[in-house]
């Protein structure tokens, strides 16, 4: 009976998993976060694809370009009017790798960060579709919402919903290479590092576990 | 790929030293970026505590540099600005403290990575070297004698002047009759030659150390005291190789012959006062054309040949001082014969004596581009009876001078302060009168008037009325302590625009809308100062505002280092807008910030530091901050 048998997973998803193996690294100047974002053919889950994952890391609130990630996935599905939006054509001159390649960098790139995006149960949603399609289990980080965190800080309290572009706007931060995975992961840092900055002051002290702490799910 | 490294150099690139860089050398840089948010008021690095191996480059906002002890701004980052790489380079422990002075982005680079392709580039760390002399008061003092260095620089490629027509003799003429012929063609040396090959030379030294001593007879021949072989050069010897070779051999004089060699026919003499002709040959010439000439137009030909040697000044970075001095120069001879050319077509001789003044910037002898004619006249007390037909004389002389120098070239002033002007050709009690009622009643015009007239600079007729004059203005100012104060204000009416470059301090609208008035904003402030601070000394005899800082920082030992901030940002003023002028054929005044480098915009920002200081040791010694 199959469901009783032990699954066997490939090598890359054992280091991975490995990453999260014995005590966790709690203080907080020295947590990885991975700050992403993915493109994709669209909003649906189930049905689109990711056409690009951009990464960079924040560590002790300084964002570290040496550490990073961009890669473009081929796809099969190819939705022209998200062409617009993130610029990726099917073909083009950019190297691209296969979804399970891409996945493999992302994981290994990752570790066992915490993941930080702008409404990022989107983002993760995807990223664990494509997990499920290779017969993977989800990820295993913990994430962190940049939406979410501003909602905490109070800083607007008329609804619970802000685009990464408002945000970005109501912080200055440029808006370069704007849907971009890259360029949207690059605006996320930023935004993410100057929230951290509010809610310290709020709070002498401040852990993942008060980060992640939300009684609703936001971004999807 | 990675876009983020792209777009920070991107950033970068527009700023040096990061423009001097190839492409794939700045992506490398870039790809090692740490990024820093900072807050308002957070620091970066203390004082004391030991550098990081990073340096920084502010991306947005602005990062203030503080001296810890004093907490003092040392110096304010914004965009595109380096610092924490003094620490680096020295390798100890900061000596500022980095603070954010607004939420600032601070992209922080790896020294490593700075070292592999920032100090091995020779412009890029040239860049560096300069702009920390340039670019804060923290830095090493320039060596005493760079301006001197730069002046000979000039002149070292040129090929020299010498005495085409040598005095010579043959070996057998006697001393005596040497020196005959010396006397006769007031020489200074005699080549003694042989088939018209030199064989040796007598200068007049010799004839103090060997003859009037005695111990030679004037009856031997010249072979006896000669110095032989004499060192000889080609006919194309350059002013360097003069120099080299006088200080070489330890002579005055070479020869020169026609192919450099002492076996071929001398060509002439070369002595060490024609390298110092030549050093001031073309300023020096200009002035003595103005004498020869004998109308306007003549003059004004001169006044565009010293506007070349102006460009070449500023082209070869000839030191600014130098370059004022001498355009003030020739506008002082061109200005001298103008008024006797004006006087000799008068009907009748002066009824008295008198004085013209040159006023305001002419009168500070700070005056290298052609600007409008700012000038007065004082003459001799006279009869009250006589005073209205003598002023009637002088001012149809100012008339015509003011004419004839707007043919040389000065436009007439628009505002009509002319000597030509009723109200500015007055006797020397007038004038007394006139200052001391401005003195008396400091408003804004009269406050005005003092910052032109205040600082006049004698330049035809006699001297002494001038004298008295400036008496007087001290006298009434003794009487008046409150005047000081209102002169104050009014030189602390412009702040320097220290945020500069993130908020354009620009003209708002007219004519010269978005530009950057660097007259007004930047050089009038430092020369207000200068004239508040020598005034409240009782000094006269100092109109020149480099002049003045320099006397202000051998007054005032504990302030020196102020002063000779001022004096070095008024310099780099004045040689900036002169350079702009030049070049825009234009006063200079306005400039278009867009245009600038961001090595001038380091030293606009250095010079607006200066009026800072300044401006607060006014604020402090005239009690101001209770009118502010």
């Amino acid at each position: 009976m199959s469901w009783f048998r032990k699954k066997v997973y490939p090598p890359f998803w054992k280091s991975y998993k490995e990453c999260f193996r014995g005590k966790q690294n709690s203080e907080f100047k020295n947590i990885r976060f991975i700050v992403f974002d993915t493109e994709t053919t669209g909003l649906d889950i189930k049905k689109d694809r990711i056409l690009s994952i951009g990464t960079i890391a924040v560590i002790d609130k300084t964002i570290k370009v040496s550490d990073n990630l961009e890669c473009y996935l081929t796809q099969d599905l190819f939705n022209t009017e998200t062409v617009k939006i993130h610029g990726i054509l099917k073909q083009g001159t950019i190297h691209k790798v296969t979804e399970q390649e891409g996945i493999i960098q992302f994981l290994e790139h990752i570790k066992n960060a915490v993941l930080v995006a702008h409404h990022a149960a989107f983002d993760v949603a995807m990223i664990n579709q494509a997990l499920k399609r290779l017969n993977l289990p989800k990820l295993k980080n913990k994430v962190l919402d940049t939406g979410h965190l501003f909602v905490k800080s109070k800083l607007d309290t008329s609804k619970k919903h802000f685009s990464l572009d408002q945000l970005s706007h109501r912080f200055n931060i440029p808006q370069h290479d704007r849907h971009t995975a890259s360029g949207d992961a690059f605006i996320t840092a930023i935004l993410f590092v100057k929230l951290l900055c509010i809610l310290k002051k709020k709070n002498t002290v401040i852990s993942i576990a008060y980060l992640q702490r939300s009684n609703e799910r936001i971004g999807l | 790929m990675n876009t983020i490294a792209k777009r920070i150099s991107d950033f970068l690139k527009d700023f040096p030293p990061f423009n001097m860089l190839p492409k794939d050398e700045l992506l490398a840089i870039c790809k090692a970026v740490d990024i820093l948010y900072l807050e308002k008021d957070t620091d970066l690095f203390i004082t004391g505590t030991p550098i990081k191996n990073q340096f920084y480059v502010v991306k947005d906002g602005a990062i203030g540099l503080f001296e810890e002890e004093t907490n003092t701004l040392v110096d304010e980052c914004d965009e595109g600005d380096i610092f924490g790489l003094r620490a680096l380079m020295r390798k100890d422990s900061y000596k500022l403290t980095a603070k954010a002075l607004e939420e600032s982005i601070v992209y922080s680079l790896s020294a490593e990575l700075f070292e592999n392709y920032i100090t091995t580039n020779s412009e890029a760390s040239a860049f560096l070297m300069t702009s920390f002399v340039s670019n804060t008061r923290y830095s090493e003092p320039k060596p005493q004698n760079q301006s001197t260095e730069k002046t000979q620089d000039f002149f070292e490629e040129q090929s020299i002047d010498f005495s085409k027509n040598p005095i010579n003799c043959s070996p057998e003429t006697s001393i005596k009759a040497a020196a005959i012929i010396m006397t006769h063609k007031r020489v200074g040396s005699i080549i003694i030659t042989e088939n018209n090959k030199p064989l040796g030379i007598i200068t007049d030294k010799d004839l103090r150390i060997k003859i009037a001593t005695g111990i030679i007879s004037t009856e031997e021949p010249v072979t006896k005291i000669m110095s032989s072989p004499v060192i000889t050069y080609p006919e194309n010897i350059t002013v360097a190789e003069a120099q080299i070779a006088m200080l070489k051999y330890k002579i005055t004089h070479l020869c020169i012959t026609k192919d450099g060699t002492p076996n071929s026919d001398l060509a002439g003499v070369l002595s060490e006062h024609d390298i110092i002709v030549v050093r001031e040959n073309n300023a020096y010439a200009l002035v003595k054309e103005v004498k020869r000439t004998s109308t306007p137009e003549q003059l004004q030909q001169v006044r565009k040949r010293a506007e070349h040697l102006l460009k070449r000044y500023i082209k070869q970075q000839i030191p600014i001082a130098f370059a004022t001095k001498i355009l003030s120069a020739i506008n002082e001879s061109i200005t001298q014969k103008i008024i006797d050319q004006a006087i000799k077509e008068m009907p009748t001789p002066p009824p008295t004596n008198f004085a013209w003044l040159a006023i305001g910037s002419q009168g500070r002898e700070e005056q290298l581009l052609l600007t409008d004619q700012d000038n007065a006249f004082v003459f001799n007390n006279v009869d009250e009876n006589e005073y209205e037909k003598t002023q009637e004389y002088f001012l149809t002389l100012s008339k015509k001078i003011n004419q004839k120098l707007e043919i040389v070239g000065f436009e007439l002033c628009p505002a009509d302060m002319m000597a030509s002007n009723p109200a500015w050709c007055l006797s020397v009690s007038q004038w007394e009168q006139q200052f001391k009622k401005w003195i008396t009643t400091p408003d804004k015009d009269n406050l005005m008037l003092c910052t032109i007239f205040f600082d006049f600079e004698f330049v035809y007729g006699d001297k002494s009325l001038v004298s008295s004059l400036a008496e007087s203005i001290f006298e009434s100012i003794e009487s008046r302590d409150i005047f000081l104060t209102y002169l104050g204000l009014n030189a602390l009416k412009n702040p320097p625009p220290l945020s500069f470059f993130r908020q354009f301090l620009v003209e708002r609208d007219g004519e010269h809308k978005d530009q950057f008035d660097i007259k007004a904003r930047a050089m009038m402030p430092l020369v207000d100062a200068a004239r508040l601070l020598i005034l409240s000394k009782n000094i006269k005899t100092h109109n020149n505002t480099i002049v003045r800082y320099e006397k202000l920082a051998e007054l005032e030992p504990q302030n020196k280092e102020v002063f000779l901030a001022c004096l070095e940002a008024f310099k780099n003023l004045l040689y900036f807008r002169t350079q702009q002028g030049l070049l825009h054929n234009d006063s200079g005044r306005f400039i278009d910030l867009q245009t600038l480098s961001k090595a001038n915009r380091l030293e606009l920002k250095s010079c607006f530091k200066a009026v800072k200081e300044v401006q607060d040791l006014i604020q402090t010694r005239f009690k101001l901050s209770q009118f502010l």
